[in-house]
C-alpha cells in the first residue's frame, strides 16, 4: 500500500539562485525503508520539512504530497497537527537544539500525549517511561526527570526518537539522525531505529549524506543532486550499477574500508622526525566541590618518520585533539617531551623559534573558522611569508601567493575574497595553502575533512597525498573516520579515554586488529555495500566520563571480551609484531 | 543552585559598601562646608555648630559614626531642615514614591508584555510594524519630554486631567504621573518581549514542538513562553533604575512630594546628608532588586539550577 | 591593514540598508545646520531683548523659531543647544569607548585571573546607581563643563567593556587565532592584525547606541538644572526652560524637545539597523 506519494514537489526561496527542490517525485510504501542520499544543498532536508509541513513562511511550494491518499501540502494547521506525530513524525539532526532546554525530557513527552488526547495524568507518565525504556535509555525514571543538558549526545537522540515514536506514527522521517554522534553510538542508534520500525511496521524515510548509512539501512534509495532526483531504485541496484554519471561519481567517492591504501611507501629505518615521549595533558576543573583533575591524555609516546602518515583515531573524549595541541605547543603539557629532529621543543609555541614553528603546521576541522573573517584570502596566505621572511617585497609575496593558490587548485581571482564568501572545500584549500607556504615538515590535520562532502573530501585528501609525494611531507591525521585512515595512513594510533589502545600498521589494523575497541570501531563503520551482512552494534553503552574513568582497563564496561581481570588491572602497552597493544587478552583473542 | 544564590548575596554586600564609601567621600570632598551658603557666623558659634555635627572629627571617624548610624537606621540630621532627621524626611516621602513606582511598573509590564507578545505572534503585519515604530519612539523620546507633553495635551488643552498633584485629590491625579512614568518602560518591555518571543518561536525546539503536532497556543504556553520571558527578566534590573530616575522627573513636573523631588531639592539645596541618605536608599533598592532578578533567573533556567 | 578592510566591508554592507542611510542622512543634516545655521542669523544666543519676549515663530526679523522668555532668538539658541548636546555626547562616548575597549580587550585577551578580577570590578560598579552618584557629583563639584564629560563617560564605559571583553574572549578561542600562533605571529601582532579588526564592526555599532545614552544623561542633568549652565545651553536645558513656558508659549518647549527626539530617534534607528546588518542573530547580547 502506498503510504506517501510525492509528485512534482518544487520548493524555492526568494533571492536564491536556483530552487531548493525541483520537480521531485517519489513514493514510500507501508513499512518500507527508503533512503534519500545526496550532498549538502541537494534538497534532502527541504523535502523532509515539506512532508512534515514545517517549511518556513517565505518558501514557495508547488506540487503534491499525499499521505494515505490525502493531500497534505498546504493543508490547514489544524489538520497537520492531527497528523503530526500520529501519522508522520521526524527526528532531527542536532538533538541538543531540537529538545527544549527548559523542560524535562518527561514533560516534553507528556505534553505530546496530552495535546493529542492519547493519555493523561498517571497514564501518560507510565507510557512515557515505557517509551524511554524502549529506546534503550537505562534508568528511565531518572531520564524522565532529567533536562536535556544533563544527557549525553546519544541519550538525547534516543529521547528525541522516543518523542517522535510515542504516538506510533506510520512514517518516521530521520534527517541525518546520527551525523552529530560518535561512530559507535551511531551504530547503536541506527540499530535502534531498525528494531523499532520492525516492531511496529513503521515506514522509515532516512535522510543522510553518508552512503554507508544508506547502504545498511534502506531498501530503496533516492539520489538527490542540486534539488533534482538523480536516480531511484533499490539500494542494491543503485550501488551496483549507478545509472547517472553524477551518482557514479558520488558512489565512487564514497569512502570504503576495503579500498586500497594510497599512501606511498616510507623509507624504513630513517631517523624519526618527531618524537613524542611520555606526554600527558591535564586540565583543572573547578566544577562542583573542590577541584578535579581532568586527565585528557595519560602518559604516552609515539613517533613520526619523514614522509610518513600517522593516523590518530578516537571518538569524542579520546584526547586526540588535546594530544596534538600539546605537541604543537597550543596547550601546556603536564609531563613528557616533544622532540623534533632530535631537539627538545619548548612547551609553548610562543617560546619556539620561527624556524621550528614553520615546520609544524595544522589544518583545522572547520575551514571557515580557521581563517580570519576580516582578512582577504591573499593576505591570509601572505601573512606567514611576512612573518618568516620579513625582508620580502610585496611583489614577491604576491607571486608566492599565486603559486600556492595554483598548487592547491584554486584560481587566482579568489585572492580578493573574504572567507565567508568561500565554500567549505575552497576554505580548506586556503588553509592548506597557508600551512604549506611555510614548507612544513609535518602537517597535522585535525578532522580536516569531517565537515566536507563526498567529492570535495576526496579531492582534499588527494591534494594532501600529492603534497606528501612531492615534498616528503609527514602527516598526522586525526580522525574518527576509518576510511580516511585506510586511504591515507602508514601507521595508526587508536585512542580511548586518553590512552593508547593500539598502535599498528594500516594493513594490520584492517586485517587483524588486536584490541577489542579497534574491532568495535571497524564493525561500527557503516559500509557502502548493501550486500554486506548486517551486524548488531559492536559496543553497548556510552563512553565513560573522563572525570570518572572505570577501574582497570577503561574500556572494560563496554568490551565484548572483558573478563574479571579487565576490571581490576590496567593493561600495559606491550610490543607486538607490528606495533603495540594494551589489552589483557590481546594474545589470546583473534579479532580478524 | 544554593551556591549560586549565596554567591550572589555575598557579592552584593561589597557593592553596597562601595556605594556608601563613594557617596560619603564625595559629600565630604565638597569644597566648602554645608553651611557656607548662609550668612557668615561668628567663629565661636561656628565652632559649636561644627562640633555638634561632628564635622571636627577625622574623616574615618566620621565615616565610622555614619556607618554605625546606618546600621541602626539613623541617617543623620538634615543640614537644611534642622528640625528633621534624614530618616524622617525620607520616611515621609518614600511611601508615595513606592506607590507610584509600583503602579507604573505594573502598568508597564501588563501593557508592554501584552503588546510585545501580540506583535511577535503577528510578526510583520501592520500591527507589528506599528507597534515596533511606536516602541522606537517610546525609547527615543526622553521622559522629561514626554511628561510635559502629556501635561500640555491632557491637562492644559483638553482639561481632562489635573496638571498638578496638590491641585486636586482622588484617583484622577494618579493617572498622568503613573502613565508618564510607565511610558518609556512600556516601550522597552514591548520591544524585549517581542524580540524574545520571536527568537523563541524560531528556535529549533519550537520546530520540534510543531513536528509534535502542538498548536500555537500550546507551543506558546508550554514551550516558548519561558525562554521568551527570560530576556525580560534580565531587563528588570535596568527597568527599576529607569523607574527611579524617571520618578525624579515626573515628581518634579507634577509637583509630587515624593522621594525623587526630595532628592532634587536636597541636591539643589546642598543638603548633603539628605542627598547621601537618598543615594544610599536608591542603591539598596537597586541592589536588592538585581539580586532578586538574578536568583529568579537561576531558578527558572534549569541549566543553572541543576548543574 | 586589516582594520581598513574590515571597515570597508562594513561600509559596503551599510549601503544595503535604507534605515541606516536615512538616519545617517538626517543626523548629518542636523549637524550641518546646527554648525552653520547660527552664522547666517543676525542674532546671537546671548543677546536678551526684553521687548521681544515670547514671540511666536515668524519669518519676520529672521526669527524662525521665535524667542524665549528673555527675548533671545530661539533658532540660534536651539542650534547652539544642538551643538553642545552633540559635542558632549560624541566626546563622552569617545571617552567611554577608549576606556571600555582598552579595559575589555585587556581583560579578554589576558584572561585567567586578571580577567576574573577585572570583570568582578565591573560587576560591582555595574550595580551602582550611577545616575544618582553623578547627580551627587555634579552638585558637589559645582557643575563644571569638564565634569559632565567625565560623569557621562564613567557611566557608559562599563557596558562597552563587558561587550568587548566577551567578544575578545570568543575571538581568542577561534581557530584562526590558533593558526596565527602556529605561524608565529607575536601576541602584539595577533591583537592588532587579527582581533582588533574583528572587534571594529561591533564597536562601531555599539557607539551608535552609547551616543544617545550620553545625550540622555546630559539632557537629564541639564533638565534638572545640574548640567550645562547659562548662558551656554543644551537641548535638555532648553526643554527645561520650555516647560515653565509651556502654557503661554508652547513652541519654546516643542521645538527643542522635537529636535532632541528626532536626534535620539535617528541614533536608535541607526544603531538597530547596523546591528541587524552585522549581527542578525543577536550574538552580541
Amino acid at each position: 500500500m502506498t503510504l506517501l506519494r510525492v509528485s512534482g514537489l518544487s520548493i524555492s526561496y526568494p533571492g536564491a539562485s536556483r530552487p531548493a527542490v525541483s520537480e521531485l517525485s517519489f513514493t514510500v510504501n507501508d513499512g518500507e525503508s527508503v533512503g534519500i542520499v545526496g550532498e549538502s544543498g541537494s534538497g534532502k532536508t527541504q523535502t523532509a520539512l515539506a512532508v512534515m509541513g514545517l517549511l518556513p513562511a517565505n518558501a514557495s511550494v508547488n506540487g503534491s504530497i499525499r499521505l494515505q491518499g490525502e493531500e497534505i501540502l498546504g493543508a490547514p494547521a489544524a489538520r497537520l497537527n492531527q497528523l503530526r506525530p500520529q501519522k508522520i513524525a521526524i527526528v532531527f539532526q542536532d538533538p541538543k537544539a531540537a529538545l527544549n532546554p527548559y523542560l524535562s525530557v518527561g514533560k516534553q513527552l507528556k505534553r505530546i500525549m496530552i495535546a493529542h488526547g492519547i493519555a493523561s495524568g498517571r497514564d501518560a507518565v507510565q507510557r512515557s517511561l515505557e517509551m524511554l525504556q524502549r529506546v534503550g535509555l537505562p534508568d528511565p525514571e531518572r531520564q524522565y526527570r532529567a533536562y536535556p543538558h544533563q544527557l549525553s549526545g546519544g541519550m538525547r537522540q534516543r529521547a528525541l526518537i522516543a518523542s517522535a515514536l510515542i504516538a506510533e506514527p506510520d512514517l518516521l522521517i530521520a534527517d541525518e539522525p546520527t551525523t552529530a554522534l560518535d561512530v559507535t553510538i551511531q551504530a547503536q542508534i541506527l540499530n535502534l531505529l531498525q528494531e523499532l520500525r520492525h516492531a511496529s511496521n513503521t515506514a522509515l524515510l532516512l535522510i543522510t549524506h553518508d552512503l554507508g548509512v544508506i547502504a545498511g539501512n534502506s531498501e530503496r534509495t533516492l539520489v538527490l543532486d542540486k534539488g533534482c532526483l538523480l536516480e531511484e531504485g533499490t539500494t542494491r541496484q543503485i550501488f551496483a550499477a549507478p545509472g547517472q554519471e553524477r551518482s557514479q561519481a558520488l558512489i565512487a567517492a564514497a569512502p570504503r574500508l576495503d579500498a586500497a591504501a594510497q599512501a606511498a611507501p616510507v623509507t624504513v629505518g630513517a631517523m624519526p622526525l618527531l618524537e613524542v615521549d611520555d606526554i600527558s595533558v591535564s586540565f583543572r576543573e573547578r566544577r562542583g566541590r573542590g577541584r578535579n583533575d581532568l586527565h585528557a591524555v595519560l602518559p604516552l609516546s609515539f613517533n613520526v618518520l619523514p614522509g610518513e602518515t600517522v593516523a590518530i583515531v578516537g571518538e569524542s573524549g579520546s584526547g586526540k585533539t588535546s594530544l596534538v595541541r600539546a605537541v604543537l605547543g597550543l596547550l601546556a603539557k603536564k609531563t613528557g617531551t616533544v622532540g623534533f629532529l632530535g631537539m627538545a621543543l619548548p612547551d609553548i609555541v610562543r617560546k619556539r623559534s620561527n624556524e621550528t614553528r614553520r615546520r609544524l603546521q595544522m589544518v583545522f576541522q572547520d575551514p571557515v573558522a580557521s581563517l580570519d573573517p576580516a582578512m582577504r584570502v591573499g593576505s591570509i596566505i601572505a601573512e606567514p611569508i611576512s612573518v618568516h621572511e620579513p625582508g620580502s617585497k610585496a611583489a614577491q609575496r604576491e607571486q608566492r601567493v599565486d603559486e600556492m593558490l595554483g598548487r592547491v587548485g584554486l584560481e587566482h581571482e579568489l585572492k580578493a575574497r573574504f572567507p565567508h564568501e568561500l565554500s567549505g572545500g575552497q576554505a580548506q584549500r586556503v588553509a592548506i595553502a597557508r600551512a604549506l607556504v611555510m614548507q612544513p615538515k609535518i602537517l597535522i590535520c585535525d578532522e580536516a575533512v569531517a565537515a566536507l562532502d563526498g567529492t570535495v573530501r576526496s579531492d582534499i585528501l588527494q591534494l594532501l597525498l600529492d603534497e606528501q609525494t612531492r615534498s616528503s611531507l609527514s602527516l598526522i591525521i586525526i580522525t574518527h573516520d576509518l576510511t580516511v585512515v585506510r586511504q591515507m595512513s602508514h601507521r595508526v594510533l587508536v585512542m580511548y579515554l586518553g590512552r593508547i589502545c593500539e598502535l599498528t600498521t594500516n594493513d594490520r589494523l584492517f586485517r587483524q586488529p588486536r584490541h577489542p575497541y579497534t574491532r568495535a570501531l571497524l564493525d561500527a563503520m557503516p559500509l557502502p555495500d548493501p550486500t554486506a551482512a548486517r551486524q548488531p552494534p559492536p559496543v553497548s553503552g556510552e563512553a565513560a566520563s573522563i572525570l570518572r574513568p572505570p577501574s582497570g582497563c577503561v574500556f572494560h564496561p563496554r568490551c565484548l571480551h572483558a573478563n574479571d581481570a579487565c576490571s581490576k588491572d590496567t593493561p600495559l602497552l606491550e610490543e607486538t609484531q607490528d606495533g603495540k597493544v594494551a589489552c589483557h587478552r590481546a594474545a589470546e583473542l583473534d579479532l580478524s | 543552585m544554593l551556591r549560586y544564590a549565596s554567591m550572589r548575596i555575598i557579592g552584593a554586600i561589597p557593592t553596597l559598601l562601595l556605594v556608601i564609601v563613594i557617596a560619603f567621600l564625595m559629600v565630604h570632598a565638597a569644597p566648602g562646608g554645608p553651611f557656607d551658603a548662609e550668612r557668615v557666623l561668628p567663629p565661636d558659634i561656628e565652632r559649636n555648630i561644627t562640633h555638634a555635627y561632628h564635622l571636627d572629627e577625622s574623616l574615618p571617624q566620621q565615616f565610622q559614626r555614619y556607618l554605625r548610624g546606618l546600621l541602626h537606621g539613623d541617617l543623620g540630621p538634615s543640614y537644611r531642615y534642622r528640625d528633621y532627621s534624614v530618616s524622617e524626611l525620607i520616611g515621609k516621602a518614600l511611601p508615595l514614591s513606592i506607590w507610584l513606582g509600583s503602579l507604573a511598573m505594573s502598568v508597564a509590564l501588563l501593557l508592554g508584555v501584552a503588546a510585545g507578545l501580540l506583535a511577535a505572534l503577528q510578526k510583520n503585519t501592520f500591527f507589528d510594524r506599528l507597534l515596533t515604530g511606536v516602541a522606537m519612539i517610546g525609547i527615543s523620546v526622553p521622559i522629561f519630554v514626554v511628561a510635559p507633553l502629556l501635561v500640555l495635551a491632557f491637562a492644559v488643552h483638553l482639561n481632562w486631567l489635573p496638571a498638578g498633584w496638590s491641585s486636586s485629590s482622588g484617583l484622577s491625579r494618579y493617572l498622568l504621573p503613573v502613565f508618564a512614568l510607565a511610558l518609556p518602560q512600556i516601550a522597552y518591555i514591548a520591544r524585549i518581549t517581542r524580540g524574545g518571543m520571536i527568537e523563541a518561536m524560531s528556535s529549533d525546539f519550537v520546530r520540534t514542538a510543531r513536528a509534535q503536532g502542538l498548536g500555537t497556543v500550546s507551543i506558546v504556553r508550554y514551550h516558548a513562553l519561558k525562554p521568551a520571558m527570560l530576556p525580560l527578566l534580565s531587563y528588570m534590573g535596568p527597568a527599576i533604575v529607569g523607574i527611579l530616575t524617571g520618578s525624579v522627573v515626573v515628581e518634579q513636573i507634577f509637583g509630587i512630594p515624593g522621594l525623587g523631588r526630595l532628592f532634587v531639592l536636597a541636591a539643589l539645596n546642598r543638603d548633603y546628608t539628605l542627598v547621601l541618605g537618598i543615594v544610599i536608599l536608591y542603591a539598596v533598592l537597586i541592589i536588592l532588586f538585581n539580586l532578586l532578578v538574578d536568583i529568579l533567573y537561576g531558578l527558572l533556567d534549569p541549566r543553572i539550577r541543576k548543574r | 591593514m586589516s582594520a581598513l578592510t574590515a571597515l570597508q566591508q562594513l561600509i559596503g554592507q551599510v549601503r544595503g540598508s535604507r534605515v541606516v542611510l536615512i538616519s545617517t542622512g538626517i543626523l548629518l543634516a542636523i549637524a550641518v545646520v546646527a554648525l552653520l545655521g547660527p552664522l547666517f542669523s543676525s542674532h546671537s544666543y546671548l543677546a536678551t531683548d526684553l521687548d521681544r519676549r515670547l514671540l511666536a515663530p515668524t519669518l519676520q526679523n529672521g526669527q524662525l523659531f521665535g524667542t524665549d522668555d528673555l527675548g533671545r532668538d530661539l533658532f540660534v539658541r536651539t542650534m547652539m543647544g544642538a551643538q553642545v548636546t552633540l559635542l558632549v555626547a560624541v566626546i563622552a562616548s569617545i571617552v567611554s569607548l577608549v576606556i571600555g575597549v582598552l579595559y575589555g580587550a585587556t581583560a579578554g585577551f589576558i584572561g585567567g585571573k586578571l580577567d576574573a578580577l577585572m570583570m568582578r570590578a565591573v560587576d560591582a560598579l555595574y550595580a551602582l546607581p550611577f545616575i544618582f552618584l553623578v547627580i551627587l557629583l555634579m552638585v558637589v563639584f559645582e557643575r563644571s563643563f569638564f565634569l559632565i564629560f567625565v560623569a557621562i563617560g564613567a557611566i557608559n564605559w562599563l557596558e562597552m567593556a563587558r561587550i568587548v571583553r566577551g567578544q575578545t574572549l570568543s575571538l581568542k578561542e577561534r581557530e584562526f587565532v590558533d593558526a596565527a600562533r602556529l605561524i608565529g605571529v607575536s601576541s602584539f601582532g595577533i591583537i592588532f592584525r587579527h582581533i582588533t579588526p574583528n572587534l571594529l564592526g561591533m564597536v562601531v555599532v555599539y557607539m551608535t547606541l552609547t551616543i544617545p545614552q550620553a545625550i540622555l544623561v546630559e539632557s537629564f542633568l541639564s533638565f534638572l538644572g545640574l548640567g550645562i549652565q547659562e548662558p551656554q545651553t543644551s537641548l535638555g536645558a532648553l526643554v527645561n526652560g520650555g516647560v515653565s513656558q509651556m502654557e503661554q508659549a508652547p513652541w519654546v518647549l516643542l521645538i527643542p524637545a522635537g529636535l532632541l527626539a528626532i536626534v535620539l530617534l535617528c541614533f536608535n534607528f541607526l544603531g538597530d539597523g547596523l546591528r541587524d546588518l552585522t549581527d542578525p542573530r543577536g550574538e552580541m547580547q
